[in-house]
């Protein structure tokens, strides 16, 4: 089972490589991975997407508290939240295609960030099914590039 | 009054209480050598680094203390690996500390660059690089509390020669602030009580301890639960010492080659109470096939070792010694009256195997069996050295043919098993107890690893015995190829060895032989008696073989017996 972790880790050099070797190391797989400085810089937070089974989450989970520059993991399996993932796309763009592509980016709420002769860079985030979807639907008009950040995941807060 | 990091090193090792350190120079290290006779510290000069992180290893294992180790920067770092791999496997605190270039080389392909913090990444509880001169008293402070504490083991802190020669103010931090680190030391009220309530039912309960008992130092805790309990004890290699061998609920150790009773035991209870082990496959064989009836109570400081291997129906997170204390409260308090009956028909079980299987060798007149040396060993020194071994068919013969009775007194590479560490590991058990006999149980193939420490041991007037049970054969390996590859020995055969009596004497040392059945015993006398570094070189039946054995991936009940 797919599984997203938020990992709160002291903010110093070599740390992410300590997560990613705990990762390999113990033939583990991520599936992604993003980084980022949080409000206190001296913690920054990981969202990390990995899959596995009850014991080797356990595992994963206690083997990332265990890591020294690790303060907290969560597993968001077991709360509520929202997950966020960009992707930037170069998507072919000619004169018969344009309007196309504009009515698509425009029904996922992406916004179009460069343009060129022959192609538009578009911006979309959304969960992982929406941007699947707009990959989709461009891949039938040519994309060129695509990269994605990886999800970004919060809890959601109590509603009352 | 401001200090070089030369200087800083030295003081926060004398606020550590560091007597003694193994190492060996170069230019990264150059200028705490430099400092060095400036301090009341023990320098002990090895010959190869990963001697100097052994001895560590062993100093640290004989005295329950941080062993501690220096070395230069690239090969010097990458020498010590093997060591700090095998503490780490063991759980054995070390620091060990490696030279360095100067921080504005770092990443450059410098002279003697290495990265030493990727490299042992893996195989450290946790490393520095330090980088600025500000942070070295706290670095080597939280290096000393991280090797202790907790789950204990190797910390590497990397000292830039730059970051060394600089100067600040010296203050030594009272406290360490490690927010993502709070090892759990006390043990749940709650699961102990749970604990109590399986233990109550149990009719065939076993304690399986490991080197978490050591480590904790609660032997008498273990010994009391186990008399409490009547309930027989096996432990692991690592656990050898941590229970009175001569007991009478001693079942011996279990595993791949445990006696036939501890294996059948385990195969048979119904309440597994196991204490600082870790389910190692050398111990549980084929998983589903381990302990298939019991319900398994885990006590462990370190929770990433609880259901890794094995599914746990009881985790107690904590300090094995805390936790073995509100045991045996809760049971003070409850307690389980008519034990002696109930335990009667399984401690008999237990009695008709070890009647069936005792470990058993034949000694003929003419050839020297291996088991026969070690034997002797343990009847002439009464029990009381300490052991340390290399690894292969040594080693099980030491745990199978030596009793142990205290903690601390065996030292041997369970995890990695590491041929090479036993000599060292003497070396450093000896400086830690000058005057306690020491004694490295050793193949021809393992002495030969780390044999350069031989002048270490001279030097230092130290009177480690090395007893080589000398088969011409990397034992082990040769074992198995017999046994599951038709008998096809490549690369085993090492009729091709030095001559180690002279090479003894070579050295400065004293060189022993015993061909014959009838010389052993005059060889270990004049060693013992002989206050100086010893080998014995005991020309064995190279064909003997440790049994039991389980094959590799096996049930622990699949023992081939002779
Ligand atoms: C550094 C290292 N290399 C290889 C091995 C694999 N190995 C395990 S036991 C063994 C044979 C050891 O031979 P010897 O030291 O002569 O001891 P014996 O088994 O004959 O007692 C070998 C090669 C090892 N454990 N460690």
């Amino acid at each position: 089972m797919k599984h997203i972790l938020g990992v709160l880790v002291e903010n110093q050099p070599g740390v992410l490589s300590r997560v990613a070797g705990l990762f390999s190391g113990r033939g583990f797989n991520i599936e992604s991975l993003t980084v980022a400085e949080t409000l206190d810089p001296k913690i920054s937070r990981i969202t990390l997407v990995t899959r596995g089974n009850e014991q080797i989450m356990e595992q994963i989970i206690k083997q990332l508290n265990k890591l020294i520059n690790v303060i907290k993991v969560i597993d968001f399996c077991d709360i509520d939240f929202v997950e966020r993932e960009m992707a930037l796309i170069k998507v072919k763009a000619e004169a018969s295609t344009r309007a196309e592509v504009l009515r698509i980016v425009d029904i996922f709420r992406g916004k179009v960030v460069d343009v060129s002769p022959h192609t538009y860079s578009v911006e979309v985030t959304g969960d992982e099914k929406k941007i699947e979807a707009i990959l989709d639907l461009l891949g039938h008009l040519g994309i060129v590039e695509v990269v994605r950040t990886g999800k970004a995941a919060i809890a959601r807060s109590k509603k009352h | 009054m401001k200090l070089t990091g030369a200087q800083i090193f030295f003081e926060c090792l004398k606020a550590e209480g560091v007597d003694t350190i193994f190492g060996f120079p170069g230019g990264a290290v150059i200028d705490i050598y430099d400092e060095m006779p400036k301090h009341d510290i023990r320098h002990v000069l090895v010959r190869h680094e990963q001697g100097a992180a052994h001895m560590a290893d062993g100093y640290a294992r004989a005295t329950g203390r941080v062993g501690v180790c220096l070395v230069t920067s690239g090969p010097g770092a990458t020498n010590t690996v093997t060591g700090i791999a095998t503490a780490y496997m063991d759980s054995i605190p070390i620091v060990i500390f490696t030279g360095q270039v100067p921080t504005s080389l770092i990443g450059n392909d410098a002279f003697q660059e290495v990265d030493i913090i990727g490299i042992s990444r893996p195989c450290t509880k946790h490393n520095y690089l330090v980088k600025d001169i500000a942070d070295l008293a706290r670095i080597i402070r939280e290096a000393f509390y991280l090797a202790r504490s907790g789950r204990p083991g190797p910390v590497l802190v990397d000292l830039p020669k730059d970051v060394i020669n600089a100067k600040t103010e010296f203050k030594y931090p009272k406290k360490v602030s490690l927010p993502g680190y709070r090892p759990t030391y006390e043990a749940h009220l709650g699961q102990i009580k749970r604990a109590y309530a399986a233990i109550a039912k149990a009719k065939k309960p076993v304690i399986y301890a490991g080197g978490g008992v050591i480590a904790s130092s609660c032997a008498r805790e273990l010994k009391r639960l186990a008399e409490t309990l009547r309930c027989p004890v096996t432990t692991t290699l690592m656990g050898l010492g941590g229970f009175p061998a001569p007991h009478d609920l001693w079942l011996g150790m279990l595993g791949m080659h445990g006696t036939f009773r501890a294996n059948m035991a385990v195969a048979n209870t119904d309440l597994l109470i196991a204490i600082g082990a870790r389910f190692d496959d050398r111990v549980t064989g084929k998983l589903d096939e381990f302990a298939p009836r019991a319900k398994i109570i885990h006590i462990d400081i370190d929770p990433t070792s609880i259901s890794k291997n094995v599914r746990v129906d009881i985790p107690i997170v904590g300090d094995c010694k805390d936790a073995l204390r509100k045991l045996l409260h809760v049971l003070d308090e409850n307690r389980l009256e008519g034990l002696d009956a109930t335990r009667k028909p399984w401690l008999e079980q237990i009695q008709k195997w070890k009647e069936t299987y005792p470990l058993a060798y034949e000694q003929s007149d003419h050839e020297i069996k291996p088991q026969y040396v070690v034997e002797k060993l343990y009847e002439l020194s009464e029990g009381k050295a300490i052991i340390t071994t290399e690894v292969g068919q040594n080693q099980m013969w030491a745990a199978q043919y030596y009793h142990f009775s205290e903690p601390r007194t065996l030292l041997t590479s369970g995890g990695l098993g590491t041929m090479g560490y036993g000599f060292p590991a003497a070396i450093g058990a000896q400086i830690a107890f000058p005057d306690r006999l020491v004694i490295d149980i050793a193949g021809d193939g393992s002495i030969q690893m780390c044999i350069q420490e031989l002048i270490t041991a001279v030097e230092n007037n130290l009177p480690v015995k090395v007893a080589i049970l000398n088969n011409q054969y990397l034992g082990m390996v040769r074992q198995w190829q017999e046994l599951f590859y038709n008998k096809h020995y490549c690369g085993t055969c090492i009729k091709a060895a030095p001559d180690f009596v002279k090479l003894a004497e070579a050295y400065g040392a004293l060189g022993l032989r015993a061909t014959k059945p009838s010389e052993v015993e005059a060889v270990i006398r004049e060693a013992f008696a002989t206050p100086k570094t010893v080998f014995m070189d005991f020309v064995v039946n190279p064909e003997e073989g440790v049994y039991p054995m389980v094959p590799a991936g096996k049930a622990m009940t699949e023992m081939l017996l002779v």
